[in-house]
């Protein structure tokens, strides 16, 4: 049976173009970028060349790049790391962040600071009136994701961050999702920090960076010899740091091509489950989501059994169930666009990747209802009607 | 993270339907915590002669299912009563940790299906007698 991979929001394979790039980084040059003997420069100038390469894909001078293990590391260092200088006050996150940073969020109020989680609206999008009133005068930082991970909307974020500005704090934004997939300028958007991870861009996993603004003062979360300019000790992850500057160097490379075939096959398929399935309710915003993110609530029957049964099929999807997550409830995205805990249990989501065909759509739209249709019969909720 | 009889009875589930008419049935978990499972049973000479099953959940939801009905067919009605959801589990070779909780409800709406019988029939003072652990109302204390 043939394998399709529909889960590019959870991970993407490696690009064989960025291992190859890495290969050399493990048993040829292997030095520690810190030592000034000739192993030591190379690795550092390997260093160097992949934060110009994920620099200039965002927008941003070198100096602006921290490496991290990844993209929660870079989140909590941007919370962690900005707000710990400051005596307990408030700050603002999404109602739909990951949990990155909704958990670091948590932690910071444990600690003493105050934090408004600022709804969304039906498509996902922030409630801008919402956002605006939330800030207060110690009010240090918001933190809205560029694009969401479960239902893929895409945050106007050039715009909460000229209001975070205007009010006197400063933006992160996790952009986890986005960069890579969509045009990211740190310039445009005026954040003054930015997550990025690796292993989403088809680099490798275990590498993720921060983008701070030249200016943004933080201070370190993870202590030791002072690498990265002093914001985040430990010896550089060599070979990632070189793989996710290729990754990056290639996404941005070859978006113009695979940003308008994936919004294609997303918005076929997508229209294709809709027509084929009844009752199934299509998440996020329509136009303003991820190049392939197709997000859906089937009624009646529930995520992680769809699931299961796409997978006897070949095809490897996700849902925000409260099964599939491994807790009690289903995914609080969902439950933030307004529904019900029964709609969010039958959620699904397909992430396209560029490798993926339009075959393989042609043949999950063809499983896809007669799935539906044996779990729906199934269901004791389910009353053909 | 599921055993292979646990894939097996969730995607070849055994005893799928509704007896109509049926003599007993049973039905907990709700839709809110992602699980709902209904029992319905026929019953002849104190044995189970039929038994199907509806459920809305997940894989271990639809396995727990299916495997109790298998378990419970031609059975007593005090065989039925002993199945316990741990029963259930342990004949699908294990379910994973948090499966256990909200997945795993499977004979407890078989005891609810043949209180159900019970009353029907008029015998309602055996329940007790039969049934000697009556399944609770589902709750999530943790919440």
């Amino acid at each position: 049976m043939k394998s399709v991979y529909f889960d590019h929001a959870a991970t993407t394979p490696v690009d064989r173009r960025v291992l190859e790039r890495m290969l050399p980084f493990f048993c040829e040059v292997y030095g520690n970028p810190s030592e000034i003997h000739k192993q030591g420069r190379e690795a550092r100038a390997a260093v160097d060349a992949a934060r110009a390469q994920v620099a200039a894909a965002i927008g941003a001078g070198a100096k602006e790049i921290v490496f991290t293990a990844g993209g929660t590391e870079a989140d909590n260092l941007a919370l962690f790391g900005y707000l710990q200088r400051f005596e307990p006050g408030h700050f603002i996150i999404g109602a739909t962040e990951h949990p990155a940073v909704m958990e670091a969020a948590r932690a910071l109020n444990r600690l003493g600071w105050a934090v408004d989680f600022i709804p969304v609206d039906e498509f996902g999008t922030i409630d801008l009136d919402g956002y605006e009133k939330a800030f207060r005068d110690d009010t240090r930082l918001a933190s809205v994701m560029f694009a969401n991970n479960v239902v893929g909307t895409i945050q106007p974020v050039a715009e909460l961050a000229r209001i975070a500005h205007e009010k006197g704090a400063v933006f992160h934004t996790d952009a986890v999702q986005a960069v890579g997939s969509v045009p990211v300028d740190v310039q445009a958007l005026g954040v003054d920090m930015l997550t990025i991870s690796g292993h989403k861009l088809y680099g490798p996993k275990g590498i993720g960076a921060l983008y701070a603004k030249r200016g943004t003062r933080l201070t370190p979360i993870i202590h030791g010899g002072g690498h990265e300019r002093r914001l985040r000790s430990g010896t550089e992850n060599v070979p990632g740091i070189v793989g996710m500057g290729a990754a990056l160097e290639i996404a941005v490379a070859e978006m113009p091509e695979t940003k308008p075939r994936l919004e294609r096959m997303r918005d076929r398929m997508a229209a294709a489950v809709l027509d084929s399935v009844p009752d199934v309710k299509y998440l996020g915003h329509p136009t303003e989501r991820l190049p392939g993110n197709v997000s859906f609530t089937v009624r009646y029957i529930e995520g992680e059994s769809m699931l299961l049964q796409l997978d006897t099929h070949g095809y490897m999807v996700s849902s925000g169930s409260a099964c599939a997550s491994g807790s009690l409830e289903p995914s609080h995205v969902i439950l933030a666009l307004g529904l019900g805990a029964e709609e969010a249990h039958g959620s699904l989501r397909v992430s396209l990747g560029r490798e993926n065909t339009d075959e393989e759509i042609d043949g999950f739209v063809e499983v896809f209802p007669p799935i539906v249709e044996k779990l729906r019969q199934m269901s004791p909720l389910y009353v053909k009607g | 993270m599921y055993t292979d009889l646990v894939m097996d009875h969730f995607s070849n589930p055994r005893n799928v339907g509704e007896i109509e008419d049926a003599d007993g049935v049973g039905q907990i978990g709700n839709p809110v915590c992602g699980d709902v499972m209904r029992i319905s049973i026929d019953v002849e000479d104190d044995h189970i002669a039929d038994v199907k099953f509806k459920t809305f959940g997940c894989g271990a939801a639809v396995a727990t299912s299916s495997m109790v009905t298998e378990m419970v067919k031609g059975k007593t009605l005090e065989e039925a009563a002993d199945i316990s959801n741990k029963a259930v589990a342990e004949a699908l070779g294990g379910l994973p940790a948090n499966k256990m909780h909200c997945s795993n409800l499977a004979a407890d709406a078989l005891h609810l299906a043949i209180q159900d019988y019970l009353v029907k029939s008029g015998r309602e003072g055996e329940v007790e007698q039969i049934l000697k652990a009556l399944p609770k109302e589902h709750e999530h204390s943790s919440h």
